[in-house]
């Protein structure tokens, strides 16, 4: 079963052929559920002129906060996008475009492109600035938009644990968009805490199954948490 | 007198039904969770992948991999389930979601809904809010009524980029509980001790009252 086993060994097989220009879809929904280590080699490449679809761009030096150093994103499909300065800076000054996209748009865009449909039609977003230019469509009286699915050159994901195969699964909200993320990449890598054996996961619990997987690499995590609320009485 | 954030969360809060599903936006919104009331159970659902919130944690019970939409450290509650963004929004746009509470700066008297965007400002996104808004079967718009300079923030019609179109049937704000249809805000409670020709002063929308118009019951 050599053939099915994904797992490389170091973050430079794991993101061997990424070039200038492409697209990578990132999981993550904040700092939450993000592949931190694929993201510092990506920065470490210095690839530049990228598009990347990630629901947000992490924070100052940390995430996909970090590609903004540089200057290698080129444009940001997210929905919530103000949590950085240099975000803010290179936004103004002409340097990053940001492409808005409602959330739920985002992740159904990211599923249709991993399932091979084109494009698909959503109330979200109607007589907003979303739906500016695409087309409208009624169905039982009501008015849709025409939304294009996405796919990326790459898609870089996290998970808890994945076995050689690439069976992976999610810990709790770190899940967020990385099983569609890991749908959506022409080459999919996943990082992950904790490589097993194929059997040691449960087949009827395995979130994204191993097909559409094609790397697998052991990473370590630093977790970093955005906003640490604490219940009333430890405050 | 105008209600505190509180009062309306508490307000907000006397909507919910037993066995409620309910999305809670930030700021006020959110605080309605702390005003459930007795004898009433609702299942809190958080857009990043969570249907079944629960409160903050303790330092004992931090964990990175459990964060709400705010991206808020949180718990979730026995009997909650956890799943990936594309299921998170197939259940609020499919319209399961019973409740969805928000904010806004703006509501017209068709229920279009601004929240989003204020041109010459930084924008910083939609988030989940143009699916909430085109999938709850029920939304509640929560705002101060008149913003900080006294402008009504609602209107005949929304100025500023809207969120959705003809979504909105209810808003409760720091002076009344309006519903919206017709093409007209209709007044249903006013807040205790504030006036109706109050009301009607700071609503600059059509403004529909018929007979005597209740005070809100906030307890």
């Amino acid at each position: 079963m050599s053939g099915f086993d994904k797992v490389v060994t170091s973050y430079d097989d794991a993101m061997d052929g990424l070039k200038d220009n492409m697209t990578i879809i990132a999981g993550g929904f904040g700092l939450c559920g993000i592949p931190e280590g694929l993201i510092n080699q990506v920065k470490k490449m210095g690839t530049s002129g990228l598009t990347i679809v990630s629901n947000n761009c992490g924070v100052d030096g940390f995430g996909l906060g970090v590609l903004l150093e540089d200057k290698q994103i080129k444009k940001m499909v997210s929905s919530y996008v103000g949590e950085n300065a240099l975000f803010e800076k290179q936004l103004l000054n002409g340097e990053l475009e940001v492409e808005l996209t409602p959330q739920g748009t985002l992740a159904e865009k990211m599923r249709a492109g991993g399932a091979g449909i084109p494009a698909f039609f959503t109330a979200t977003g109607y007589g907003t600035p979303v739906g500016e230019g695409k087309e409208v469509k009624e169905f039982n009286g009501r008015p849709y938009i025409l939304e294009e699915s996405i796919t990326g050159d790459f898609a870089i994901v996290k998970a808890w644990k994945a076995d050689r195969y690439g069976n992976c699964v999610y810990r709790h909200t770190a899940q967020n968009f990385n099983p569609m993320a890991a749908t959506a990449g022409k080459i999919t890598v996943v990082e992950v805490e904790e490589i097993v054996e194929p059997g040691e996961l449960d087949p009827t619990q395995i979130h994204t199954p191993g097909i559409y997987v094609d790397r697998v690499i052991q990473g370590t995590f630093e977790k970093r948490i955005e906003r640490k609320v604490l219940a009333k009485e430890e405050r | 007198m105008a209600l505190s954030r509180d009062q309306i969360a508490m307000r907000v809060a006397k909507e919910f039904r037993d066995g409620n599903y309910v999305n809670l936006g930030i700021g006020i919104p959110t605080l309605a969770a702390n005003y459930v009331p007795e004898g009433i159970d609702v299942m809190l659902q958080s857009e990043n992948g969570l249907l079944g919130m629960g409160r903050y944690p303790t330092e004992a019970e931090v964990d990175a991999d459990m964060i709400n939409a705010g991206k808020e450290t949180v718990t979730a509650i026995t009997g909650a389930s956890i799943f990936d963004s594309a299921e998170s929004f197939a259940m609020i746009r499919g319209g399961h979601v019973d409740f969805t509470v928000l904010g806004a700066f703006e509501v017209d008297v068709n229920g279009n809904i601004a929240s989003w965007m204020i041109p010459g400002k930084l924008v910083k996104g939609m988030g989940g809010a143009m699916d909430l808004v085109a999938g709850a079967k029920n939304i509640i718009v929560t705002m101060t009524h008149a913003d900080k300079r006294g402008n009504s923030k609602l209107l005949q019609e929304c100025s500023l980029p809207l969120t959705g179109v003809n979504c909105i049937t209810s808003i409760i704000t720091d002076l009344a509980v309006l519903e919206v249809k017709d093409g007209a805000f209709h007044l249903l409670e006013r807040a205790p001790g504030v006036s109706v020709d109050e009301i009607r002063e700071k609503t600059a929308g059509k403004l529909v009252v018929e007979g005597d118009v209740p005070e809100m019951q906030l307890d």
